[in-house]
């Protein structure tokens, strides 16, 4: 049986990946292959942000009542990561190296503190709080993951 | 469910550990002065040596490593420390004002500015030590967490060796042999502090910052375990116990370090980072210097064992991570108080340009080639010093460029 932490772990791997292989495009200067690279990326970041928002995030909220609390600070912290990844994009068009190498390094710090505070607490006290309903929304979470696909 | 799994989001505000980061590069610039004076390299005990090690382990590693706990324990843990700008304010004056009149005690042999200056240290970790340890004890068990926690352990244990020592100097007491008393102090302050405490960070910002694969579960459990018992026995009287301690460590160290560069070897940026040559010479460092403790021998491998411990390792590292946390604090700050609308702002290689930071590891690599042969050859004292200094206060100028950079886009401390 999975979990939380595991599976939305599985998918921060992915997206790292993801982000790798776009800037490393980018640092070969292949730029149809980076923007190509990035779109995808992108694309499995707003999917990993869905995921949490309009169903993990909601179910943490309704069983333990804490809406300010980490899942506030961690919807915020998407919106920086969002407003980043507009900024790539635009260097992307421009074929800017140096911004978006710049732009690329701050995602990366902000992408994965924001992941180990995710893997070391967030996740660990949902599957603590949603023990009950966990394989109902994890089933949920996987349809998602395949319709945006599709 | 632990509510203090909650309180992530309370991180200090940047000028916590800003303020510790901003007045370290002098005690590294300190050293190099002092290091340019050529008499620490006959002897590892010499007053000088002495002062110029705790310029080091005190001033410029314990500023950095008291600041940035401030800002690791809620992002790692999960709690924060408690009354973090207060204990961070009480710490940071405490090593800020007691380490000179420390160093300066050690090199005069003056006793009554050693007894005030330990008073003092002791009396101000106290409220830090209080607070982390609090912190830890609230904190999720995981290895990163365990390590921190026999770190921060390790500290009070280092202050009361170091405090017995000066009474010792003082003529207060006479321990039967004040030399083993010396070897555990050591061993607490470099295995058990600063070994500790950037072996469990690494578990969780070398996978962070270079993208590589985690280490081994098993092998932080083992390291998490195994050092906390072998320092625990290193610190024991002379016996075979004793002795597999001190082996314990020395094995521990360099498996973490060979993980470590094989880690770093399968990192899936391409992008060069110098983050990462320092985390590379820092590795190759620690495996030499625990080479060297571990077989022991005379007087100088054992000051290159130290030198290649303090600058190659630990130094380094600290150049490496302080190139990483100011600037993205800075950003992140920024960004907070903006809301999220970032757009426009500087990004992390604004505040610490490419050009800036290589500049620094250069000096930095340049120090420790020459400082680690000034035991052989004493000339290079002379220029590895001047390295050491140049080094430091190129530091000090990448960080208050990006701390004025912040300023001047209306961040606060």
């Amino acid at each position: 049986m999975t979990t939380f932490t595991h599976y939305l772990g599985d998918d921060h791997t992915h997206c790292d990946e993801l982000f790798t292989a776009a800037e490393n495009a980018v640092a070969e200067k292949n730029w149809n292959d980076a923007r190509t690279r990035f779109q995808d990326f992108h694309a499995a970041m707003r999917r990993h942000f869905a995921m949490e928002e309009d169903v993990l995030f909601p179910a943490f909220e309704a069983r333990t009542g804490m809406v300010g609390g980490p899942t506030f600070i961690m919807r915020g912290e998407h919106e920086q990561m969002l407003g980043l990844m507009d900024s790539m994009r635009a260097a992307l068009a421009r074929e800017d190296y140096r911004a978006y190498m710049s732009l690329s390094e701050t995602l990366l710090m902000l992408m994965r503190q924001h992941n180990m505070k995710e893997e070391n607490i967030l996740y660990p006290m949902a599957d603590q709080a949603l023990a009950a309903e966990r394989d109902g929304l994890l089933a949920t979470l996987s349809g998602l993951e395949h319709t945006q696909h599709a | 469910m632990s509510r203090h799994g909650l309180a992530y989001e309370q991180a200090p505000p940047f000028g916590v550990p800003l303020l510790f980061m901003l007045v370290a590069p002098a005690f590294l610039f300190a050293a190099g002065v002092l290091a340019m004076l050529p008499h620490w390299t006959a002897d590892l005990l010499a007053p000088r040596t002495v002062a110029l090690t705790h310029l080091l382990t005190l001033g410029f590693l314990g500023l950095v490593m008291l600041g940035a706990l401030t800002q690791m324990l809620p992002v790692v843990g999960g709690v924060p420390v408690p009354g973090a700008v207060w204990v961070g304010r009480i710490a940071w004056a405490g090593l800020t004002l007691g380490t000179p009149l420390l160093a300066w005690g050690m090199d005069a042999m003056h006793t009554g500015a050693l007894r005030l200056a330990g008073g003092w240290i002791a009396l101000t970790l106290c409220p830090y030590l209080a607070a982390g340890a609090l912190a830890l004890a609230r904190a999720r068990s995981i290895d990163t967490v365990r390590g921190m926690r026999l770190a921060v352990a390790a500290l009070p244990v280092v202050v009361l060796l170091g405090l017995g020592l000066v009474a010792w100097l003082r003529g207060d007491w006479q321990p039967a042999d004040p030399l083993r008393w010396l070897e555990r102090h050591a061993i607490a302050g470099l295995a058990g502090w600063i070994g500790m405490l950037v072996m469990a960070t690494a578990w969780q910002v070398v996978p962070m910052l270079q993208v590589t694969p985690p280490y081994p579960p098993r092998l932080t459990r083992a390291l998490a375990w195994g050092l906390g018992v072998s320092l625990a026995w290193a610190l024991l009287a002379p016996s075979p116990w004793q002795r597999i301690g001190h082996a314990g460590i020395g094995v521990g160290l360099v498996a973490f370090a060979l993980v470590t560069l094989d880690v770093l070897r399968r990192r899936r940026r391409k992008t060069p980072d110098v983050t990462l040559d320092y985390w590379r010479v820092a590795m190759i460092c620690l495996i030499a210097a625990c080479l060297l403790f571990l077989t022991g021998g005379p007087h100088t491998p054992r000051l290159l064992a130290g030198v290649l411990f303090l600058l190659g390792f630990a130094v380094s590292v600290t150049h490496g991570m302080l190139g990483k946390i100011v600037p993205f604090l800075a950003w992140f700050h920024l960004q907070s108080r903006r809301n999220g609308r970032g757009a426009g702002l500087p990004t992390m290689k604004d505040f610490l340009p490419d050009g800036a930071a290589r500049r620094q590891f250069r000096l930095h690599v340049a120090s420790l080639a020459c400082l680690s042969g000034a035991p052989f050859l004493p000339a290079l004292a002379m220029p590895g010093g001047a390295l050491l200094a140049a080094s430091a206060f190129v530091l000090a100028l990448n960080l208050v460029r990006a701390a004025r950079l912040y300023r001047s886009h209306g961040g606060g401390f």
